[in-house]
């Protein structure tokens, strides 16, 4: 693996603050090494007088009618507090308000293996496990509705049954642009093909966690290792019909989520409901295999691509159909069904366009947002096709790539408008390091390298609750010793957005980093951000803190100006000094000057996208004020008896419009890649009858560090004219090429065309035998 | 020596057997060092190191990803050897030398793993870092110049979710390896 030492100078490129600060790394994160010393509070690692625990009898059914629940056993088992059945919190939640279809503990039926119905509450968790096991429950087993097919068979019994349209289609959506029939008719050649891409899971190390804190006064306190401290904010109000100004949501370090924390889960429900039953604390933890039944991971999703070009290799028409398997539940799936399709109109020019997409309730755990949500499956399905007929045409597959890229500044036929574009660099930059031109088709038997490129969000232009208030806030507030403390309902995960704000507003001041303190994810004590989803944050909040940096900036330079008595134009903020020419004061000084001149410092910042889109296309979805793009390259070794492959090297440029940070961003693209290597190697949430297979770490075949490729990370910078100093999202998009990249180095190695991930031995092996014959 | 006592007063964790009594639940009163102080508790015989090191010492460093082992999350050193407590019964302990997250500070200042760690930003989310940092603790015991490859294999058993590794070895390399071999 490769990863030089830090480099401590300043990233190229102008830096318009002056501070010193944007693209300069060396010196960690503001919170590293709380993690690192162990120092750092997780949800579970809290601890409150009179504390106690809550656990979950699950349903050992995928789909059934509860006929009685008994739970006097356990009621009268010394320890045991309290039990919740489904009909104690009947509100129905989802994060979608279209699709609230959801609660806590299962009401009347459950409707996969491992959903939560009866809630018990004791002393210790160990009595709760125990209590939970003594609760006899009465099940009458239905059919269970396990594959897209079922799920379609209008004959097969209904998930939701109190639906407004009885269905188990949650969601069709069709889109069309331009005639993609008449194109199809004309082009020199027409593919069609299908791709089915798997399910899999998010797996934090940190299994969820909740504490509820109930006061005398009324008022809720609730720790919880969410993404989205507003949301769930809004949702547990609703669910336990209280005002959302008596329950304060306080997210401590939180685990990592990628996207599996986003949902209101019964942790946070069932916490929240006992507390406030038994007037003391309650914490509810989960254990590792409920992890696996929590979910809300990547859609299992079949697809039928169709696509023509013309002899040379421009994309005519596409057609993409799909189906995607979505759990028992809605999650975020109505979302999903329109990010299957919306953001296939990047990042190459398309003119005709028709998408369509069925989200579907099966009877297993509902899926939701993983890392990429919806576009991962029809980008790997895509890439992979654009090489199929690029080989048909004998054309290089890059050079159709180059041929068919959108240009900066245009709008796509879906209405997305793209303000920066790095993605030719990216191209160039990958290929380069990857000496992909000299190894395409070249490297011996068994061994091939493959491409693949992408485009994602930078956060929605429209917010899940549509209104007109800010998607992010930030507030700052200075002392007198110099610190800086910044207040934002930003939620770290550990993709590092504490430093950002830290990074963005130090800039701004002259100062470093670390005089910054962050006061985030806390509903009392922070200005609202819309949460950790949709590789937002930097963009948006980085913009709230930008906006609010510069007021103080305001702020300070003004009183210094006067007390130096030279133009405010004259000062610049840097290295924790305020200068003007020779003249200078410290950081410490200007804060006294100025908290002498104006009065308490403080500065406020927001953040909301102007609207894109528009509602008559319903191109809602997909709509956001910036897109990031990625290329990649992959390497890999099979061996043509076995099956077996080793992914060798990963090359992966990214375009995040500029650098904050540079070792927080590379770990970002390094993380994206390896969950990607992940798909393609081993990870499958799968089931047999509704029953999962893999409800742990080791069946389910996470890569470890020994089969983690060597992965290069390089940084593009487009500089967004929208931006926060002009940088755009890294968490997302660096992991949409990795699966296509690595299928289509399989084809160059053994020459056979993968259209379903995970690559195992058994399937690449199947596939060379199949080609085999058919040669012979 | 292992003193065994009869007690009411007992934690039932871990004892959750249907039917179990816990009122003649087994207790231990258990003595080991951890983290350079002298330690003398009584707990349950089925008592797991992790439980031991969190609930009781409040040593929340130690995290828990998954208790069967899977992880990594929770490793710790016991006589300067890398240990997943999960799977690790306290009782198992008795007389032994424990170290944790907690317990590696060089003067109050972080150990030198730790700070190229936080340098190279090797922690994401964090929660997997203690295991890792123990891990490569533990390997600094044995092997004070290691190779990339011995480095990886000490790695083998911390599962990250977020970082790919690669900062993680980047780190280690820098902390650990011999300049002079690269």
């Amino acid at each position: 693996m490769t990863g030089g030492k830090p480099k401590v100078n300043s990233n190229s490129g102008e830096n318009p603050a002056g501070g010193g600060i944007v693209g300069r790394g060396g010196h960690g994160k503001i919170d590293g090494l709380s993690k690192i010393t162990g120092q750092a509070k997780f949800t579970d690692d809290i601890k409150l007088p009179r504390m106690a625990h809550a656990k979950v009898l699950r349903s050992p059914h995928a789909h059934a009618k509860i006929l009685s629940i008994d739970a006097s056993k356990a009621l009268q088992m010394p320890g045991v507090l309290d039990v919740l059945t489904g009909t104690d919190i009947p509100i129905r939640y989802g994060p979608i308000p279209v699709a609230r279809d959801e609660t806590a503990l299962a009401i009347d039926k459950v409707r996969y293996v491992g959903e939560p119905v009866v809630a018990v509450a004791a002393t210790t968790e160990a009595i709760a496990w125990e209590a939970a096991r003594q609760i006899q429950i009465e099940y009458e087993v239905l059919p269970g509705i396990f594959s897209i097919q079922d799920a379609l068979d209008t004959t097969k019994p209904l998930i939701h049954d109190q639906a407004r349209k009885p269905s188990n289609v949650l969601r069709r959506v069709k889109r069309q642009f331009g005639d993609v029939d008449a194109a199809f008719q004309s082009a020199d050649l027409v593919l069609e093909e299908r791709y089915n891409y798997p399910g899999s899971t998010h797996v934090p190390l940190e299994p969820h966690s909740a504490l509820a804190e109930p006061s005398p006064d009324g008022t809720l306190t609730l720790w919880s290792s969410t993404q989205n401290p507003h949301q769930l904010h809004q949702d547990l109000a609703r669910v336990l019909g209280m005002s959302p100004s008596k329950i304060r949501i306080i997210k401590p370090a939180v685990g990592a989520g990628y996207g599996g924390k986003c949902d209101m889960f019964v942790t946070e429900v069932c916490a929240s409901v006992f507390a406030r039953r038994l007037a003391r604390p309650i914490r509810f933890s989960l254990e590792r295999e409920e992890v696996f039944y929590a979910h809300r991971g990547r859609h299992p999703t079949e697809m039928i691509l169709k696509m023509s070009m013309t002899q040379q290799g421009k994309i005519t028409a596409v057609d993409l159909q799909a189906w995607a398997d979505g759990g028992a539940y809605s999650s975020y799936g109505v979302a999903t069904a329109y990010y299957l399709g919306a953001l296939l109109t990047l990042p190459y020019q398309l003119d005709n366009y028709r998408f369509t997409a069925q989200r579907l309730y099966t009877n297993k755990p509902p899926c939701g947002p993983k890392r990429g949500h919806g576009v991962v499956q029809s980008r790997f399905a895509f890439e992979v096709h654009l090489d199929r007929m690029a080989q048909k045409l004998g054309l290089s597959s890059v050079a159709v790539r180059r041929a068919n890229l959108i240009k900066e500044g245009s709008t796509t036929i879906n209405n997305l408008v793209v303000p920066s574009f790095g993605l030719p660099e990216c191209i160039d930059r990958v290929l380069a390091a990857s000496s992909y031109d000299d190894k395409k088709g070249r490297m011996p038997a068994g061994r091939g390298i493959g491409m693949a490129v992408s485009a994602y969000i930078c956060g929605a232009s429209h917010p899940i609750h549509a209104n007109d208030m800010p998607h992010s806030g930030v507030q700052v507030k200075l002392d007198r010793s110099g610190i800086v403390t910044i207040f934002s309902g930003t939620a770290d995960i550990g993709q590092g957005s504490s430093h950002m704000l830290a990074t963005i507003i130090s800039e701004r001041l002259g100062i470093r980093p670390d005089l910054c303190r962050i006061v985030e994810g806390d509903t009392d004590l922070t200005p609202v951000d819309l949460g950790s989803y949709s590789s937002r944050v930097t963009f948006m909040a980085g913009n709230a803190a930008l906006q609010a940096a510069d007021s103080l900036r305001d702020l300070i330079l003004s009183a210094v100006a006067s007390s130096l008595d030279v133009p405010i134009a004259s000062l610049s903020a840097k290295d924790g000094w305020i200068s003007a020419g020779e003249q200078r004061v410290s950081w410490r000084q200007a804060v006294v000057i100025a908290e002498s001149v104006h009065g308490t410092l403080s500065a406020t910042g927001s953040y909301r996208p102007k609207k894109t889109g528009s509602r008559f296309l319903r191109s809602t979805i997909g709509g956001s004020p910036a897109y990031s793009f990625t290329a990649q390259v992959a390497e890999v070794t099979i061996d043509p008896d076995t099956g077996i492959m080793k992914i060798d090297k990963i090359w992966c440029a990214h375009d995040l419009g500029r650098v904050l940070h540079p070792e927080i961003a590379e770990g970002q693209v390094e993380g994206g890649v390896y969950m990607g290597v992940g798909e393609a190697l081993t990870e499958e949430q799968a089931y047999r009858n509704g029953v999962l297979v893999a409800p742990s770490i080791l069946e389910y075949r996470i890569p470890t560090i020994h089969e983690t490729p060597d992965i290069t990370s390089i940084l593009i910078e487009s500089h967004d004219p929208g931006g926060p100093f002009g940088a755009k999202e890294v968490g997302e998009g660096p992991q949409l090429p990795t699966v296509p990249a690595i299928a289509n180095a399989i084809e160059d190695a053994v020459g056979v065309w993968m259209t379903q991930p995970p690559f195992t031995p058994e399937k690449i092996h199947r596939a060379i035998v199949a080609a085999n014959r058919k040669m012979a | 020596m292992l003193a065994f006592v009869l007690t009411a007063h007992s934690s039932p964790k871990n004892s959750a057997e249907p039917g179990y009594d816990h009122s003649m639940a087994l207790s231990l009163i258990l003595s080991m060092v951890v983290n350079d102080d002298p330690v003398c508790e009584a707990v349950s015989e089925s008592r797991s190191l992790l439980e031991f090191l969190r609930e009781d010492l409040n040593l929340t460093g130690t995290k828990h990803g998954c208790d069967v082992g899977d992880c990594g999350a929770c490793t710790v050193m016991v006589d300067d050897k890398p240990r997943l407590a999960c799977i690790t019964l306290a009782a198992d302990c008795e007389s032994r030398d424990v170290r944790t997250i907690e317990g590696i500070s060089d003067q109050g200042q972080a150990h030198r793993i730790q700070q190229a760690l936080n340098q190279y930003v090797a922690a994401q989310c964090g929660y997997c870092t203690p295991g890792i940092v123990m891990s490569l603790m533990a390997l600094q015991k044995t092997t004070p110049s290691p190779s990339q490859e011995q480095i990886i294999d000490s790695l083998a058993a911390n599962i990250c979710r977020c970082t790919g590794y690669t900062k993680i070895l980047a780190a280690a390399r820098d902390a650990l390896m011999d300049k002079a071999d690269p």
